[in-house]
Formats: structure tokens, sequence, C-alpha cells
């Protein structure tokens, strides 16, 4: 009879593992059999392949980013005349609460993090995310989250506060009956979703990396992603904590934001804008990481000054938590605290001013090959310059005394989100389309909706930095005649058509590049970073085996052949751990197998923020359905893996 | 290109003079701001003027093929030998632009702020969704003048504006003068304004207060001393009788119906302050915060129905009869 | 796939939130509903025969009690006309309480606004040429908020003033006793 000792030492039992005995369409076979998803609409729900539900949240996001641009239409149609009546006060108030609040929290923030959920796996060359089941449970937060918003706006419960609420106009007293409620409640829903997304991504980057891949020769945009996953989990609670007091105060009558009883309508505006600003730079960075991998790629050359962009990433982050005043010049604090955030606020531009000139002499050094993904980049120069300096300039305080809340700030902000980060996320989408699809959108009908949307972009928000100037206020459903506002007004609605043309061509570009689109090889661009060292699509589970790296740009550098490591087994989800610096193999880890309950757990928080916004009960009562997803999601299903050495 | 002709076009055709525009430069601080915007412009234009020139030199220089450092000449992590340097002038480029900039900023507030020590005038601007409430107060306690959307300042004299609200926030702007200052409920904030030149201004409401919030402006006359003074003079005088029979009973009316609940005729029954104080309600250059041009037919319209002309205002439609209605827009014709 | 999802997501949210529309309707004029004199403006009282059987309401009364614009407009009224100067913030002072069960004139909504529009003996003035009927409905209609009698999703918690009340979504719906009650 065997003792457990003996049992211990015995050799292990046949395993079967990847390595140079099972390689090709065999290995193929057995990982698609391990990594694949069950069949059917359940299979689909169970999803916790990061492809997967990076692709689902970037389509929800594109719809956003439609829907919210529709709602642009419709308020420029409204600006277009002086005293137009084509929108009431009421109706307009509601769709610019709606544009912002679709825009930053339903588009941008989770647009950036689905291409990072989708690419990130493939750049470290690992298999899946660090938390499956957490991220796919973050995908159907979101979009609950976006469904509550849109459905209440359809059926008359729309927000009309403005997308960042002040009080006391989102309080208690004059925000009647559930509209802020509705508002309050799906930031709760995005901030859980993206803070789910950012602990996945940072675990990811930190433990997960091939082997080889220092931190020194990570690619610029999981630098991007972990910064920004840093800051996702630093700043999100504080605008979460704002929501819930303002939720408290609407709900049960506390006295947060009630200065009768003490509160401080400041204290949202400080809090909110901690978030807020942040906010705006987890936008940003990840589109930067976009622009350093396509000027790397189609310049045919690393970046140049590596550890200066790194550098500049983390000092971006780092001070993007000192300015948040600077949305508060007009609000009469002390004037010693606003020089403080003025010289935080000119300060964070210099970070950035070095990538233009890492990204500039990277082109000036390489060969600019000027297909579409380069034009966005260089539109994104051309354009998010201009709103970095209208930053510099509102930064300011006497400036921004006259700046705030006027169509300038409009300029500026568009200039800088849709230059700085959607024009970049237009050129990673086609960069990274064949990628994902396996196919090549259309150059001509990507050429064509390039100029449309640089151009259109120029006519319809340049404008506003003059009508700002001539005492143009934001949020105004009309405007009185005879202010010189008619001209800036009628070139930014034109433009603002042809922006809303050109999206809709790069979408049907898309669509029918899926289709029709040329057939892509696996690295159509000549890339660099591991994604490209697999097929397009790549397989469910990533790389047949898992490359080790020496260089910051192992496919340039790997004259053909890639060095794997074999090892891993095929019969289980199995993922290789590495070191946190230097990337050496630490540990195999299971990984998560595909699992019904975070979806469903995200439906039992559904019903619990859907219910607190009727009544308190809720949020007792609703973790009783939570609490049981939870425990199903968490009770333990994987076998333990069989005893055997580890890899020393 | 077409970005140059988007700059300079609207700019010629819209001109730099206006009556609510920031680059007016009519106020004390106004011509520090135009001082400083163009600074700021000048400097923000030549960085981005050397931005341009580094990328498309970049993009369109010509190139020979031995000396690229691209993967094709196995020279990609390469980096040409003026980089760094390059990179370093870059980076103190932009470190003493910053810099420059901001003690231009600092020299500037701190002139603001001189110029404005002192205040001679005394304000107190109180907002409510969507009106401003005006107090002017004396040395003598006695006299204190309440109007409303309006605002008259001698020309020179610092006036203290004083800046609360009955119910959200709100911002005060007067664009030609000076910068905005927010009005939040339970804080007490202040502003000061010193109008170096006499004329008609408008400000406006800047931070979003509700339904209504682009209708919330404020008619400034600045005008000189005695002029000030003449105006002051009248306001204080109670609001005048009715001359005519159709004049009396628009006074009866509005004394002892709907409108007196909510509004002050100074030295009429009518003596409420839920809406705007409407003793010298002729002598105004607008109706309902801007909404409206002060005439007659505007008048008509305005208080039979308000909520065509500002939908969501505090103010209700009644349904005056005809006759109600002539003989209340009569009177009011008669508040100068 | 994902838009069959939003689907079903829509229908349920749908079904969730259906009761939202007279909720949130904002009518910045009232809807023009007839004659001028709220309909049943006698306490139960003087109803002759039966008094059980006088139980006719007013129409109007339910858009305004189910409305939160209506009764947030009330509320603001409330403290504009001085009603805080007898009545206190519902718990009575010169004039009775109004968060309690006890009412002389009739409890219902439409009884309220006729005891508004009317006045009552021993110092309520009449609003009816002071007031619209539009604000007078949606005073009455806070009026019935104070002792609970309204929906709790369309009332605020709480004023932006020194707190009065307990939080109004947490008001208990109080027992409306008919005037000619016994239990007075």
């Amino acid at each position: 009879m065997t003792s457990a000792l003996e049992k211990a030492k015995a050799p292990p039992a046949k395993v079967p593992r990847d390595g140079p005995r099972l390689t090709g369409d065999k290995l193929h076979a057995r990982l698609s059999a391990t990594w694949e998803r069950p069949r059917g609409f359940i299979g689909w729900l169970s999803s916790v392949d990061h492809k997967d539900i990076g692709r689902r949240y970037i389509v929800a996001a594109l719809v956003f980013l439609a829907l919210g641009g529709a709602l642009a239409v419709a308020m420029r149609l409204q600006l277009s005349r002086p005293q137009n009546d084509l929108i009431g006060a009421a109706r307009y108030n509601e769709i610019f609460t709606m544009h912002g609040t679709t825009m930053m929290f339903l588009f941008a923030v989770p647009v950036m993090q689905g291409m990072q959920i989708y690419l990130t796996p493939l750049m470290v060359g690992t298999r899946a995310v660090a938390f499956p089941r957490l991220t796919a449970f973050s995908l159907w937060t979101y979009i609950a989250g976006g469904c509550l918003l849109w459905i209440a706006f359809l059926l008359n419960v729309g927000p009309d506060i403005g997308w960042f609420a002040y009080p006391p106009l989102s309080g208690p007293q004059y925000g009647v009956g559930k509209r802020p409620d509705i508002w309050a409640q799906m930031v709760t829903f995005t901030e859980v979703a993206a803070l789910a997304v950012a602990v996945s991504l940072t675990a990811t980057i930190l433990k997960q990396r091939a082997p080889g891949m220092t931190l020194a020769r990570m690619p610029i945009f999981v630098w991007a992603t972990l910064v920004t996953s840093l800051m996702v989990i630093f700043s999100m609670p504080s605008v979460a904590l704002a929501s819930s007091f303002l939720l408290s105060d609407r709900l049960v009558g506390t006295h947060f934001y009630n200065p009768a009883e003490r509160g401080d309508a400041l204290l949202w505006q400080h809090l909110f804008w901690f978030f807020g600003h942040p906010e705006v730079y987890i936008i940003f960075l990840p589109a930067t990481g976009f622009v350093s991998e396509i000027v790397a790629t189609f310049s045919r050359r690393s970046i140049i000054a590596y550890p200066i962009v790194v550098l500049s990433l983390v000092a971006t982050g780092i001070l993007a938590f000192g300015l948040w005043v600077h949305h508060m010049f007009a609000t009469g604090l002390p004037r010693v605290g606003y020089s403080f955030f003025t010289a935080a606020s000119m300060s964070v531009s210099i970070p950035t001013g070095l990538q233009i000139f890492a990204w500039i002499a990277t082109m000036w050094t390489g060969r600019p090959r000027m297909q579409v993904p380069l034009l966005y980049v260089i539109a994104f120069i051309i354009t998010f310059v201009i709103g970095g300096l209208t930053g510099v300039m509102i930064a300011a305080v006497p400036l921004d005394l006259q700046l705030h809340d006027t169509y300038f700030i409009v300029a500026h902000f568009h200039y800088v989100l849709i230059g700085g980060a959607v024009f970049p996320l237009l050129g990673a989408i086609t960069y990274w389309f064949p990628k994902a699809t396996g196919r090549m959108m259309s150059e001509a009908l990507g050429k064509i909706s390039f100029w449309m949307i640089f151009l259109g972009f120029q006519l319809a928000f340049f404008p506003m930095h003059i009508s700002g100037l001539l005492g143009m206020p934001r949020r105004v459903y009309t405007y009185p005649a005879g202010m010189g506002l008619e001209l800036p007004n009628l070139l930014s609605s034109i433009g603002g058509l042809v922006v809303a043309l050109a999206v809709l061509l790069f979408v049907i570009n898309m669509l029918a590049s899926v289709r029709r689109g040329r057939l892509a090889p696996a690295n159509p661009w000549d890339g660099t970073s591991l994604e490209w060292a697999t097929t397009s699509p790549p397989p469910s589970y990533n790389f047949a085996h898992i490359p080790v790296v020496d260089s910051q740009s192992p496919l340039w550098d790997g004259k053909g052949e890639l060095a794997v490591v074999h090892g891993l087994r095929v019969e289980e989800r199995e993922l290789l751990l590495t070191t946190v610096m230097s990337a050496t193999p630490d540990v195999r880890d299971p990984s998560a197998h595909p699992s019904p309950w975070p979806v469903i757990a995200a439906a039992a928080l559904t019903v619990m923020f859907v219910g607190s916004i009727f009544s308190p009960w809720a949020v007792l009562f609703g973790t009783v359905p939570l609490a049981i997803a939870l425990t199903a999601w968490f009770w333990p299903k994987t076998k333990e893996p069989t005893l055997e050495p580890s890899i020393s | 290109m077409s970005r140059v002709a988007a700059l300079i076009l609207p700019l010629a055709l819209c001109g730099c003079a206006g009556f609510q525009n920031a680059l007016g430069g009519d106020g004390g601080e106004g011509a520090n701001f135009v001082r400083l915007f163009v600074l700021f412009t000048a400097v923000c234009t030549f960085m981005y003027l050397l931005v341009m020139a580094g990328l498309f030199a970049a993009v369109l220089r010509r190139r020979r093929n031995a000396d690229e450092l691209t993967v094709d000449t196995g020279k990609h992590h390469e980096s040409a030998p003026l980089v760094t340097r390059a990179l370093a002038a870059w980076a103190i480029l932009i470190g003493i632009g910053l810099m420059a900039l901001t003690v231009a900023s600092f020299f500037t507030d701190r002139s603001n702020a001189a110029i404005t020590r002192d205040p001679q005038l005394s304000v107190k601007v109180t907002g409510n969704q969507w009106w401003w409430d005006v107090q002017y107060s004396f040395a003598d306690t006695s006299k204190s003048i309440r109007t409303a959307n309006e605002l008259h300042l001698p020309v020179g004299v610092r006036a203290e504006v004083t800046l609360e609200s009955n119910d959200v926030i709100h911002s005060f702007w007067i664009p030609n003068l000076a910068g905005k200052q927010d009005l939040i409920p339970g804080r007490v904030t202040d502003i000061q304004l010193v109008p170096r030149k006499t004329g008609l201004y408008r400000g406006q409401c800047a931070e979003f207060c509700g339904v209504q919030h682009a209708h919330m402006a404020l008619d400034v006359t600045v005008e000189s001393k005695a002029e000030f003074l003449r105006w002051a003079a009248a306001q204080l005088q109670p609001a005048p009788a009715p001359r005519t029979p159709l004049e009396l009973a628009g006074y009866r009316y509005i004394t002892t119906r709907e409108c007196s609940v909510c509004h002050n005729l100074s030295g009429t029954p009518a003596s409420a302050s839920v809406g705007p104080d409407l003793t010298h309600f002729a002598s105004r250059r607008s109706i309902a915060a801007g909404t409206l041009p002060m005439n007659k037919g505007n008048l008509y319209g305005w208080v039979a129905d308000p909520q065509s002309q500002k939908p969501g205002t505090k103010m209700p439609t009644i349904g005056l009869s005809p006759d109600e209605l002539h003989a209340v827009v009569a009177y009011l014709q008669r508040l100068k | 796939m994902s838009s069959r999802f939003r689907n079903s997501c829509a229908i349920l949210a749908v079904a969730v939130l259906l009761g939202a529309c007279d909720r949130e309707e904002r009518q910045s004029r009232a809807k023009p509903l007839g004659e001028t004199v709220p309909a049943a403006a006698s306490p139960d009282t003087i109803y002759p025969g039966d008094p059980s059987r006088a139980r006719y309401v007013d129409a109007r009364g339910a858009s305004y009690e189910g409305n939160a614009f209506a009764i947030a407009q009330g509320q603001q009224l409330y403290n504009w006309m001085n009603c805080v100067g007898c009545h206190a913030h519902g718990g009575g002072g010169m004039g009775p309480a109004l968060m309690d069960e006890k009412w002389r004139y009739g409890g219902r909504i439409d009884q309220i606004a006729a005891s508004i529009y009317q006045g009552r003996p021993n110092g309520m003035p009449a609003w009816r040429s002071k007031l619209t009927e539009d604000q007078i409905w949606q005073i009455a209609a806070y009026v019935r908020s104070l002792s609970g009698q309204v929906r709790k999703d369309a009332v605020s918690a709480r004023a932006d003033s020194v707190s009065n009340t307990p939080p109004q979504t947490q008001t208990v719906r109080q027992p409306v006793r008919p005037a000619d009650s016994d239990q007075q």
C-alpha cells in the first residue's frame, strides 16, 4: 500500500503538454478543445475569452458612440440658428446631458478598456487575462448600466442635469423625479465595471508576461494600459463615493450636499473632479499607447527614447491626480490654492510634449508609410496639440475666469478628446482590425472617411473658440441674435454633420470589410509586437506555444522564428506566470473555465442597483441574489492539478 | 489651408467688438485679460508651429536609403546622434515657455487684485432660477435700491459685488468687464468690477442652473457718475401712481390679484419678494432676464403667457382676460 | 447576439420603468381641464343624504398626485406663499397640522385644493384670485405628500433647507379620516 509520501515521490502521470512532440495540427486540436467556448447561447453568454469580451466591449462602445453622436447632431441642428425652436429647453437639457454622459461613461472609457482587454494578453504573450470571469462580469455590468441610462432616456426619465450633475441642481429639491438617480446609478454600474477591468489587466501585465519580457521590453501600449489601470483604481472610488452620497441625499434625505445642514455643494465638485480629471487621462493615455505602436510599425523602427516615453506615461498618470481644482477656478476658493493647480496643470503638458517629440523623431529617423493608421496619427498630432495648448491657456486663472463654462471650453475638450483619443482609436481599429477579424479594412474608404472626419472636425469645433470668446456660455439651448454667434454656430453645425457622415462611413467600412475585406495574413503591417506572431484572427488559445522574448521588438529581432516555451498542459486551461520585474518563469496557474455565473451575478447586481433607485430596502434584499450568484461563481469546481515538480 | 481660413474668416466677420465679448476689454481687468490672452496665444502658436514644422519635416523629408534607421537596414534600435540633444532642448524650451506663462498669469492675477482694491460701491446680487436679484446698499441704510436683471455702474468706480444664491449654483459673468464668479448656495462669494468705458453691456449666467439657464441674462449699463446718481435717485422713488383710468384698473389688478403674491412694487400693497422687483420695471432694457427686449408688444406677450416665451419659468400663465391684460400692461408701462 | 441580449434587457427594463412617464412629466402650463372651480368642493359633512356615498373625485387630482414636478413646485410654493407661517412644515401651529390623519374639510386632493381655493373659517385665506388653479393643485399635491399619501418615488426626500421633517420618502402613510368621522 503506497503511503501519501510515496505517492508524492512517484513519477508524475503522463499529462499531455505542448512540446516538441505535440505540435502543429494535433496541438491545435487539443488546445482548441480546451480553450474554445461552449456552443449555443448559454455558451456565448458564458464566454470568458478575453477576445470575445474585448470585441463585445468595443462593439457596445461603438453603439453608444453612434447614439451619443446622434444626440450631438440634434444639438447642432438646434443651435444652427439663433432662437431656433427645433428642440425645447427641457428636451435639449436632457440631450446634452445624455450626450456627455454617453460619450464619457459609455463610450470613451469602455472602448479603451475593450481595446486593452483584447490586446493585452496577445501583446504580453499569454493565453487569457488574469481574472477572466471578473472581466466578463464587468462587460455585462457595463452593458446593464448603459441600457439603464438609455431606456430611461427613451421612457422620459432621462437625466437633465449635465454630465457632471452639480448639486443642488441634481439634489433632492431641484432634481425633480428620478432622473438624477438614474444618472447616479449608471455611474455606479460603469465604475464597478471599470474597476474590475483595471484590476484584471494590472494582474495580467504584472504576472503573465512572456518569459524574457522584462518591464523594459514591454510594448508601450502595455505600459499605457498598466498606468491607466492603476489610475482607474485610484480615481473611480471618488466618483463612486460622490454618486453614492447623491443617491443617499435623494433617497433617504441625508445632508451631504445640503449647506443648510452643514453639508456643502462644493463637496460634490471636489469628489467628482478628483475622479473627473484623471478620467480624461484614463481616456487619453491608452490613445498615446495606440499612437506609439502605430508610429513604430509605420516608421519601421522602434520608438525613439523608449524610457522617456514610458516615464512620460507614468508622470502623466501621477500628475493627473493633482489638477482637479482647475475645474473650480470660478467657485471662490482661496487664490493661493489656485496657483498650485495652475502650476500643476501647466506642468502636465511637459510629459506629453516629450512623447510628441519621441513620435516625431521616430518618424523622422524612420521611413513613414502613409497608410490610414498613420494618417490618423498625424491628424492626432495636428489636432491634439491645439487642444493641449488651449488647455495651457485655461490653466491660467485670469484666462479661465473668462473662458470657463463657455464654448471655448467645449472646443478645448473636444480637441483633446476627439483629436487626442478618437483619432488614435480610429487608427488603432484600422490597424488591429486585420488581427481581430482576419480581413483588411478598405484603404480607399478609410482614406475618404479619414479626410472627412479630420476636416469636418476642424470645421465643427474651431469656430467654438470664437463663439466662446464672443460670450456664448455652455449648455444653452438657444442664443440671441445680434451677438455675432450666428456664423460660428452655423459653421459648427455643418462641420458636425460632416463628422457624423464620416463616422458612419467608417462603420460601414468596418461592417463591409468583415465580410468582404481582403484576407489578412498573420502580420499584414510587419509589426513587431507579439500579437502579430499568431494567426489572424488568433485561435482561442492565442499562441500555440508561449513565446520567449529577448528584445523590445521581438518580431523584428527574431530573424524568423521566435523561441518558445514548451511544457504547458493542453488538457486543462493553464497559464505561465512570470516574475514581475525580470519575467522569469515562476509558476503555472490554472485559468478560469467558461461560466454563466458572471452574467447572472451582473443581473443580480442590476436588480439591486436599479431597485435602490426606488427604495433603500433594495440595497438589503438585493444582496441575497447577488450572494447566491457569487457563491456559485466561487464554488470550487476545478480539480486540483496533479502533483508534479515545479519549474526551477 | 482650411483651418487657417476657419480661423481668420469668423474673426474678420464677427469682429472683436460686442456687448457680451470677453475680448471687449471694457473693464479694469479687461485690458489685462486681452494682454494675457494675446501673450498666451502668441507663445502657444509659436510652439504649435514648431511642432507642425517638425511633424511635416519628419513626414515629407527626402530620405536616402543608406542612412535610414529602420528594420530594413537593421538599425531600427538606433537613435540619430542629434536626438538626445534635440529632446533636451525641446524639454527646456517647453519648461521655459510654461514658466514664463505661469509667471505672466501670476502677475496678471496680482494686477487684477490691485485694480479692484478698496471698492467704493456695494452691490449684492442674489441668483434665482432664472433671474438676478440686485440690491444696492449705501452708507445711509435707509436708502436701498432693489432691482432685478439689471446692473448700473458708474464708470471708473470700483464696485464690489457680493454674490449669493437662493437655490442652485449660478455664475455671474459680464464678459466685457471681468471674469466670472459662481453663486453657490450656502456660500458668499464676491467679484470686483471696475468699468473703464461707458456703454451698454450684457452679462449671462454661466453655470447650468436648470431648464431656462439659457435665458438668464443681465443688462449692464455703465454710465457717468452723475447719470448713475440720477438713476439711483429715481430708483429710490416709490412706484409711480397710475394716471389714467386704464392704468388705475391695472394698478388695482396688480396690487390685489396674482401679481401681488410674488412681486414687489414699492409704495403699493404688492410687497412680496418671491419674484423680481417691479417698482421701476419699465425703465429696464429687457423683460425676464434678457429673454425679450422691453417694448409694448413683448410686454403683452410676456404677461399674457410667460410659459410660451420662457417655458418652465416660475411665473405662471394666469389667463388674463383682454381687458385685464390691457390694464396691466398700461400700468406696467407707467413704472419708469 | 449582443443585440439579442440588449433587446431582452430592454423589455425587462421597460416593465420595470413603465410607471416613469407620468411621474416625470413636466407641464409648463396646466392642461386645459374645463371649469375653474375644483369639483367636489364641499366637505363630506354637507352632502345631503348618505355621506358615505359622496365619493365624487375630480379626475385632475390623480394627474397631480403622481407627478414629481407638481409636488416639487408645490413644495416651493408652500414656502413662497408662507404656508409655513401657520402650518409649519406640516406640524401645524396657528393652523391645523397637515401631516396627520385629521382633515376638517376633507383630505382628498380635490378637497384640499378646494380649501386652498376657497379659504376656510378661522384664518385660512382664499387663494382663488392669488394663485392659478395649476399652482393650487400643485400645493395640494405637496400637502398630500406631507402625510405620506403620494407614491414614494414622486416625492423628494428633503428640501435644501434646515431639516424639519423626517425624509418624505420615509413618511409613513397616514389614514385619511373623513370630516364626519367620529374618530376626528
